[in-house]
């Protein structure tokens, strides 16, 4: 297996952000795209730099047109700890895989980026001079090159501790850049329809990329709310839809969400916030309905299930109720006439979203959701169990010193038969499960304000 | 609420399970929405539908030219895409109600969302 020659090998320069995220991003992404994730390097820290084998220059560049946590992608000439060791390394790449962008006919640039420390022009130009034993025979050209080489030397994660000299230098031909710049054209601050907890465009485009999602597939939401998780899928082509319990939100109606703004206008709504981005066509439906009480026939309709269910903290977590418990504050539904229960068991909930992706997934098809955790209880086996479903992967967000949210990945990998539904009972998953029903009292509870005053106190 | 929607509602009142499908359609206003036509996701589309509910909704909503039935080789049978396109995306009802067959619970559709909320006592446990 040629794992270790010097063939196919990639760089690629990842973001500093949602660094957990990062991995099954990459993974999800490539095969999606028939490659599959190989790496030599201990890539899983902090590190924006790692060098992956890609079978082809395709499935790199389909990488880059989807990813949002890498910044660029570039075929790896040569890299070493030192100058010496990268000059030594460039000596022995393929001089044919070098030449074919290094015609006479073609004109370039070489750019140099260095992570964590400043160099003076003076410095960049002494580098780039160094590599003239390259065979360049093409004109420089800064403006358009045709081709871009990049020197990029790696000076540590420690701002408050730059080295003398480089940890890493790498040199390499740019390929692509990532779909960063989608964080701020899809940015929540200019979308027409938000709610209380719309999620950040970065996290939706990593729930999309999570997922799978490919043109042509039906994605769905459960728990859909203003949409912004539908808007991410749709941007890459698929064709989505949802649901969700509350009418005004489905609608477009009511209270609004923004500062400085009392209700909702006119264009507030789902379909609103698709055609805002040119994405109308990939509308396909949402309607009212309780998750737990699915309304969709027998059968596998969905590629992925993308999902930010309730915790119960700003929004509630709600189903439908019973008419002899319509206690004081309980909210009900104008047009429909039916009570909506304010109380639902978080872990209930998280039975019923699996046992739903279990049955409506199609096989190989993604769950994707948000698991709140109190992370002082929190343990591996807490993660929500199902016998169709593998768990692929698991990455954690911080939202407070005590409470975090996971985000889940599941694929299908079983048919659904009918017993399923139960032996979830039977498995001994189930019992640590219930702390998350009492996520949103440890949330609110005392408990951790008397932690944080505790903790005030010890540092002072 | 567009009719490939429509085709995979089914009711879930309690005790009604698969005779709770195709819901019954009916329509106080249609519009028709132009959606640009994708031939691949309507081909892939097709192997879902359930024609006989299909043809009961668009015959309520006199529908014309609609395909009985998927022809031999419809993946690359453009006209009958396009056909197939029309009928399953462009046709929105926008009020309108959904009945169950068994029960004869109505379920709304207004502003084009149709609202599947049922109380505890109503649905299946």
């Amino acid at each position: 297996m040629a794992l270790s020659c010097s063939r196919n090998r990639y760089l690629l320069l990842m973001a500093q952000e949602h660094l957990e995220f990062r991995l099954p991003e990459i993974k999800s992404l490539l095969s999606l795209f028939g490659g599959q994730f190989t790496s030599n390097q201990e890539i899983y820290g902090k590190s924006p730099f790692w060098i992956l084998s890609i079978p082809s220059e395709d499935i790199a560049r389909n990488l880059m047109k989807r990813t949002v946590c890498a910044k660029s992608i570039f075929e790896l000439w040569g890299h070493g700890k030192s100058p010496e060791e990268l000059y030594s390394s460039l000596k022995n790449y393929p001089v044919e895989k070098m030449v074919p962008f290094l015609h006479s006919d073609s004109t370039y640039k070489i750019k140099i980026h260095t992570f964590n420390k400043t160099l003076t022009q003076e410095e960049k130009v002494k580098r780039i001079d160094a590599l003239e034993f390259l065979p360049f025979e093409g004109k420089v050209n800064l403006k358009k090159p045709q081709h871009i080489f990049s020197i990029l030397e790696d000076y540590g994660l420690d701002p408050n501790c730059i080295p003398e000299s480089p940890h890493n230098i790498y040199f390499g031909r740019w390929i692509a850049d990532g779909q960063r710049e989608l964080i701020e054209s899809y940015s929540v601050k200019k979308r027409h329809f938000i709610g209380n907890t719309s999620m950040d465009a970065g996290l939706s485009f990593i729930m999309a990329n999570h997922g799978k999602v490919k043109e042509n597939d039906i994605v769905f939401d459960p728990f859909v709310g203003t949409g912004g998780l539908l808007i991410a899928s749709a941007h890459f082509g698929a064709y989505v839809c949802g649901t969700d319990i509350d009418y005004n939100t489905v609608h477009g109606l009511g209270k609004a969400s923004r500062k400085n703004q009392k209700w909702r206008g006119p264009d507030e709504n789902i379909r609103a916030n698709l055609r805002q981005y040119g994405l109308e066509k990939y509308y396909l439906d949402v309607l009212v309905s309780d998750a737990s009480k699915p309304s969709w026939r027998k059968g596998t309709y969905f590629d992925a299930i993308i999902t930010d269910p309730p915790y119960g903290i700003r929004e509630s977590t709600r189903r439908t109720g019973s008419q002899k418990e319509i206690p004081k504050g309980i909210e009900k539904c104008p047009e429909s006439h039916v009570p909506v229960s304010l109380s639902y068991h978080l872990s209930d909930m998280f039975f019923d979203l699996l046992n739903f992706a279990a049955e409506t997934l199609v096989l190989g098809g993604r769950l994707v959701y948000w698991l709140p955790v109190y992370t002082p209880e929190y343990t591996e086996e807490m993660v929500p169990w199902h016998p169709c479903l593998q768990l692929i992967s698991n990455c954690e967000q911080k939202l407070s010193s005590h409470t975090s949210r996971r985000l889940i990945t599941m694929e299908k990998v079983k048919t659904f038969e009918n017993r399923d539904q139960y032996s979830h009972l039977l498995s001994d998953h189930f019992l640590p499960y219930q702390g998350h029903n009492s996520f949103r009292e440890k949330y609110f509870s005392g408990v951790t304000k008397r932690i944080a005053k505790e903790e005030k106190c010890s540092q002072e | 609420m567009k009719l490939l929607t429509h085709n995979l509602l089914s009711s879930h009142v309690r005790g009604v399970g698969p005779r709770g499908f195709p819901l019954r359609l009916q329509a106080t206003e249609v519009r028709i929405n132009p959606v640009e036509f994708n031939p691949e996701f309507v081909a892939r589309m097709i192997p879902k539908v359930e024609w006989a509910a299909l043809l009961e909704a668009a015959d309520t909503l006199h529908l014309v030219e609609v395909p009985k039935e998927p022809i031999e080789g419809y993946e690359h049978d453009e006209k009958f895409l396009k056909k197939m396109h029309h009928v399953l995306l462009e046709v929105d009802v926008l009020e309108g109600t959904l009945q169950c067959p068994e029960s004869g619970r109505l379920f709304p559709i207004s502003r084009g969302i149709p609202n599947m909320l049922l109380s505890d006592e109503e649905t299946e446990t």
